[in-house]
């Protein structure tokens, strides 16, 4: 029978099947960092467990460090004790661990694809939902609790509930100035943050196929903000290139044996998918968002919507509610928008690529008067190469903040937060209440609005400049 | 874990959609390595700016039965978000569709999760609303979600049903199937990699 990518991916990984049960999964491999890991290790301790294979689980910490001097110890307490306590967690249950000031540091997601620990038709999980970002190199990726984070670790399984499969198709080619980052909030905005509940989405079409692999990152990161279980994308001679070379890719006849089985995971031809979405590549321009959940997006080119624009009474009172916290007006053009704070990075948008495309907007400009923008690399290694190509001083120059790696601005648990009442126009993932910072407001944009942002001062695409 | 067959309790009425986990929890209460004792955090941020938010409501205290709108526990895959609502004293959340990974989460944790369709919803709503004593009755028995005059039946498979009414610890039971895990070991294919 025909079959997608995510179909053979999962039968691959069944270790026991029973009727009325979950399918009980093997794990390739477990990604861990400090802030949902300690109550699972606690648990192993108490129930004398070990880990099951931590030749198959890595960590490092990522979510709730500074990205200022990273080499002396962190000032604040609560997350002192965190990042101390996966440090002793992990010597003591023998898994490798990227510590801060460590050259291998940096966000989960960007840490394991740069390692080329992410590979074709593995199962990765992680305990954080943008563990889809590794679908990206047709993974079956998917962010889990901290329960899940105790059982892959003592099992190194997890049992599964069935999934349902969508292909998101998007045809044709993106107009320049138009990113990754555009292509899924158009996605979010079409299919709502629910859409994907239950799913496995397989972004397909020739947009997609012409994306970088960390642009295909960017798309596959952002599945979850669709409610999607994950996001996958068929490897191919782009996903191969990125891999080749890496530190644990496959070598030799390895790789051809590796490069073989990659080749038969694509979705057969004439599988079927029980939801199928298609867009045009054409109509997606730079996208920005207004509201208080991913899902609540416009073109850069459009105005805040009105709540009476909304038919669904659930969706139009989450409107009015966003309008409120987000203190927009309807009607206001998007491009009205000032902001105080231009945030480049996460594990969206942190990435090398993603720097060189903001650099090239900024560079030889200045950053805004009024307004901050800081540039957090998603890991250690990006950092050196940004640095090697000079692009920290372009950021430098322009007058951004150049740091250190991590999660940082992204969800704020470090000191990297936004004001109360303070406007963001940020590259990651979530646009909630109070996620930048208490009382923060977000718009979420890709690095080229980010860049032409931080210019202006107003919501901004380059060809604005 | 503990055992879950039928709670009566009351029902706070939470009418939002796409609550999602950041607003269940801010991230500053996960720093903490504790398992125990995060319902301080529980919407805190609504808790602190919003005298009329639900659970500020004094008729509302003691409530141990959420009922909530669409796409609840959207967003970032923290279990923190359960152990607020259980920590909190919340024995069982309703809504009319859950996020996946907070699905998943609390079905492990013992906080039963209940999809009922958005019009049962709003009749919960407008009953609690009515007459905040109005007792609210969640039999995982019978599969069923009961109020004065309404009785409506949910799903939930079987496997996760017996699992909670057992109070099963998940690892438990998977560590039973050691050896069929050893073997597919043994069948890995030789190229994947390694941390180590």
């Amino acid at each position: 029978m025909a079959r997608t990518m995510a179909e053979k991916v999962w039968e691959e990984h069944v270790v026991r099947r029973a009727e009325g049960e979950p399918d009980l999964l093997y794990i390739d491999l477990h990604l861990v960092h400090e802030v949902t890991s300690p109550q699972a290790f606690e648990g192993l301790r108490l129930a004398g467990r070990s880990v099951r294979r931590p030749d198959l689980t890595v960590a490092t910490e990522d979510h709730n460090v500074p990205t200022e001097n990273v080499f002396g110890p962190i000032a604040d307490k609560v997350s002192r004790t965190q990042i101390e306590t996966l440090r002793k967690n992990a010597s003591e249950f023998g898994v490798r661990l990227f510590p801060m000031g460590d050259i291998d540091q940096g966000i989960v997601h960007v840490v394991g694809p740069q390692m080329g620990l992410t590979q074709p038709g593995m199962t990765i999980v992680c305990g954080d939902s943008h563990t889809s970002t590794h679908g990206a190199f047709g993974a079956l990726a998917f962010g889990i609790g901290t329960s899940q984070v105790e059982h892959v670790l003592a099992t190194q399984t997890l049992p599964m509930a069935p999934f349902k499969t969508m292909a998101v198709t998007v045809e044709g080619r993106l107009r320049p100035g138009v990113t990754a980052k555009d292509i899924i909030l158009a996605v979010i905005a079409e299919i709502g943050t629910g859409g994907g509940q239950g799913y496995v989405i397989e972004y397909r079409g020739e947009a997609i196929r012409s994306l970088s692999m960390e642009a295909r990152m960017t798309v596959c990161n952002m599945s979850i903000e669709a409610g999607a279980r994950a996001g996958m994308i068929a490897p191919d001679e782009t996903t191969f290139d990125y891999i080749k070379g890496r530190p644990h890719a496959p070598q030799g006849a390895d790789w051809d044996a590796a490069v073989a089985h990659w080749e038969g995971l694509r979705s057969d031809e004439d599988a079927e998918f029980d939801h199928e979405v298609v867009l045009r590549a054409e109509d997606i321009s730079p996208f920005v968002t207004w509201g208080t959940n991913p899902g609540q997006g416009v073109p850069l080119d459009a105005a805040v919507p009105s709540p009476s624009d909304f038919d669904d009474p659930s969706a139009r009172a989450s409107a009015e509610k966003a309008l409120a916290y987000m203190d927009l007006e309807p009607g206001t053009p998007m491009r009205d928008i000032a902001v105080d704070t231009v945030f480049l990075g996460s594990c969206t948008n942190g990435r090398i690529e993603d720097l060189r495309a903001a650099a090239e907007i900024i560079r030889g400009r200045k950053v805004a008067d009024g307004v901050r923008m800081m540039v957090v690399p998603g890991s250690m290694r990006v950092k050196e190469q940004a640095n090697a190509e000079g692009l920290g001083e372009v950021f430098t120059a322009a007058g951004a903040e150049w740091r250190e790696a991590g999660c940082s601005m992204c969800l704020g648990m470090n000191p990297d937060q936004l004001k109360p009442g303070e406007r963001s126009a940020s590259t990651s993932n979530r646009n909630f209440e109070g996620r930048q910072g208490k009382g923060g407001r977000t718009h979420l944009v890709s690095p080229l609005v980010a860049a032409a942002t931080a210019v202006r001062g107003t919501l901004s695409s380059p060809a604005d400049l | 874990m503990e055992k879950f067959t039928v709670h009566t309790g009351r029902g706070a009425p939470l009418r939002a959609s796409n609550v999602d986990t950041d607003q269940i929890i801010p991230a500053v209460y996960l720093k903490r390595v504790s398992r125990t004792g995060f319902e301080d955090g529980l919407f805190s941020a609504w808790r602190a700016s919003d005298p009329d938010f639900v659970l500020n409501k004094e008729e509302y205290a003691g409530a141990d039965v959420l009922i909530a709108g669409p796409d609840f526990g959207t967003g970032s895959s923290r279990e923190h978000a359960v152990w607020a609502l259980q920590d909190y004293g919340f024995k069982a959340v309703l809504s009319p569709r859950f996020a996946d990974i907070f699905r998943g989460n609390s079905l492990k944790g013992g906080l039963l999760t209940v999809v009922l369709p958005q019009e049962v919803i709003e009749r919960l709503w407008e009953m609690v609303e009515a007459d905040p004593a109005t007792e609210v009755t969640v039999d995982l028995v019978e599969r069923e979600v009961r109020a004065p005059g309404l009785a409506h039946p949910f799903e939930l498979d079987d496997y996760t049903r017996w699992r909670l009414m057992e109070g099963l610890d998940d690892i438990a039971l998977t560590l039973r199937e050691t050896d069929d895990i050893s073997a597919f070991e043994e069948r890995r294919a030789p190229w994947l990699p390694v941390t180590q």
